[in-house]
């Protein structure tokens, strides 16, 4: 039988030093596993591959020593599990994400809804080379937002509300950008200094804050052969749906402009810093 | 709220453990209060500023007052809530 190791690639059939054995990326979307899959991951590791499995650095899951010719019993075992197979190559890989607001006390964003939307929307989707997304609740940045070829960190809008404030002091003290004065009695927020971070209306013992939730957007970051941190374009953006757009336009540009085996960072270079930010401010301005 | 002084029912000192016992030691004290009735807690500087009058929050009390001592230490006054 001839081997397609491009098709077995694009379904994470990743080729191991040892001959017709592989190590079989599963689709896992912001780090969340549950208990039923990791039965069927367990009981596949152990039937077809050495009863191990591999963490990835994104959050992924590979089982290595899978045989050539087990892969389509594999498959349908997962399958039986809800476990599928992830993607490598030229493609949206992986979407990966921290916990997030629904767990974290310090989440700004609910990252894991996000990633299960990134997911729906791109995940696999072809482009001229692989594209990562990454979701980060805030700015503590567990999940290194800045590594990824479109980075989002969630972050609050903060406004001060008067009537309940017991002016304790504790926002100006836990604010780490030194953003918030209080001059008799009233605060004031520096919104050049303003990070997002929340820290004031978490910390707040009445809720004296209006929040209002959003992102911050990073492009072009890679953390492979090449180091490369991802900067910011636009504002914050308060809005999912222009959050939506911004991504659409980001992953447009990347497919139009890039060329094969160019990552985004290089392609923003060659193209033109300018040329990407005009799109991206197009979509974010409509 | 200016100077007005609060009144307290019981009143617990956490300068003398750190993180995460500070909270512990807090929530304890809290736990033995009737409800409305109000807990002086007297904190240092630092992580247990930062992180107890939150946490109490979080735990539906209320905080009613904040002060700051002379000698970098705080007094927080709060209102056990019970669920
Ligand atoms: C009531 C007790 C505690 C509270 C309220 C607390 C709170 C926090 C907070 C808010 C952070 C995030 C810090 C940041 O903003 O970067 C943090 C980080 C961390 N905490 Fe705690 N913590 C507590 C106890 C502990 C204990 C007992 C340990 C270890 C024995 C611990 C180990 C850590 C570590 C390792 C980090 C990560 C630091 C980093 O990545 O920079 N914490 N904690
Ligand atoms: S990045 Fe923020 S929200 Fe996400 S896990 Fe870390 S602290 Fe929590
Ligand atoms: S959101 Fe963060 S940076 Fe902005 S004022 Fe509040 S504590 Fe300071
Ligand atoms: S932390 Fe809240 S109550 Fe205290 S001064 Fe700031 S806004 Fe007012």
């Amino acid at each position: 039988m001839a081997v397609d190791y491009a098709t077995l690639k694009k379904g994470g059939f990743m080729r191991q030093k040892q001959k017709n054995h592989f190590s079989l990326r599963l689709r896992v979307v912001g780090g969340q596993v549950t208990a039923g899959q990791l039965a069927k991951i367990s009981e596949v590791a152990d039937k077809y591959g050495h009863g191990y499995v591999h963490l990835t650095s994104r959050q992924g899951v590979e089982i290595p020593f899978i045989r050539l010719e087990d892969i389509d019993e594999v498959k349908a075992a997962l399958a039986e599990g809800n476990v599928s197979p992830g993607v490598c190559g030229p493609r949206v890989r992986t979407i990966t994400a921290c916990q997030g607001s629904e767990t974290c006390p310090n989440g700004c964003i609910e990252s894991e809804k996000l990633a299960e939307e990134l997911d729906q929307r791109y995940f696999g989707k072809e482009l001229p080379h692989k594209f990562k997304f990454g979701i980060t609740g805030c700015q503590n940045n567990c999940l290194k937002a800045e590594e990824n070829d479109l980075g989002i960190k969630g972050g609050l809008k903060v406004d001060w509300k008067k009537e309940s404030c017991i002016n304790c002091g504790l926002c100006a003290k836990v604010c780490r950008e030194k953003a918030i004065t209080i001059t008799d009695g009233v605060i004031e927020i520096d919104r050049e200094k303003c990070n997002y971070c929340g820290r004031c209306a978490f910390g707040c013992p009445t809720d004296s804050f209006d929040t209002i939730p959003g992102y911050i957007v990073s492009f072009g970051g890679l953390f492979g052969n090449h180091i490369s941190k991802g900067e910011p374009i636009i504002p914050f953006i308060e809005d999912h749906d222009k959050l939506m757009k911004v991504c659409d336009a980001t992953i447009g540009f990347f497919n139009e402009h890039a060329n094969p085996g160019e990552r985004f960072k290089f392609t923003i270079e060659r193209v033109g810093r300018q040329e990407l930010e005009k799109a991206v401010r197009e979509a974010y301005n409509s | 709220m200016a100077d007005i002084e609060i009144q307290f029912d019981d009143t617990v000192d956490i300068t003398d453990v750190v993180c995460p016992v500070t909270f512990v030691k807090a929530k304890v004290a809290i736990e033995e209060l009737d409800d409305g009735q109000i807990l002086k807690v007297h904190m240092n500087d630092g992580e247990p500023i930062k992180n107890v009058p939150r946490s109490l929050k979080d735990e539906g009390h209320q905080i009613l007052k904040i002060s700051e001592n002379d000698d970098g230490t705080y007094d927080l006054f709060v209102k056990k809530v019970e669920e």
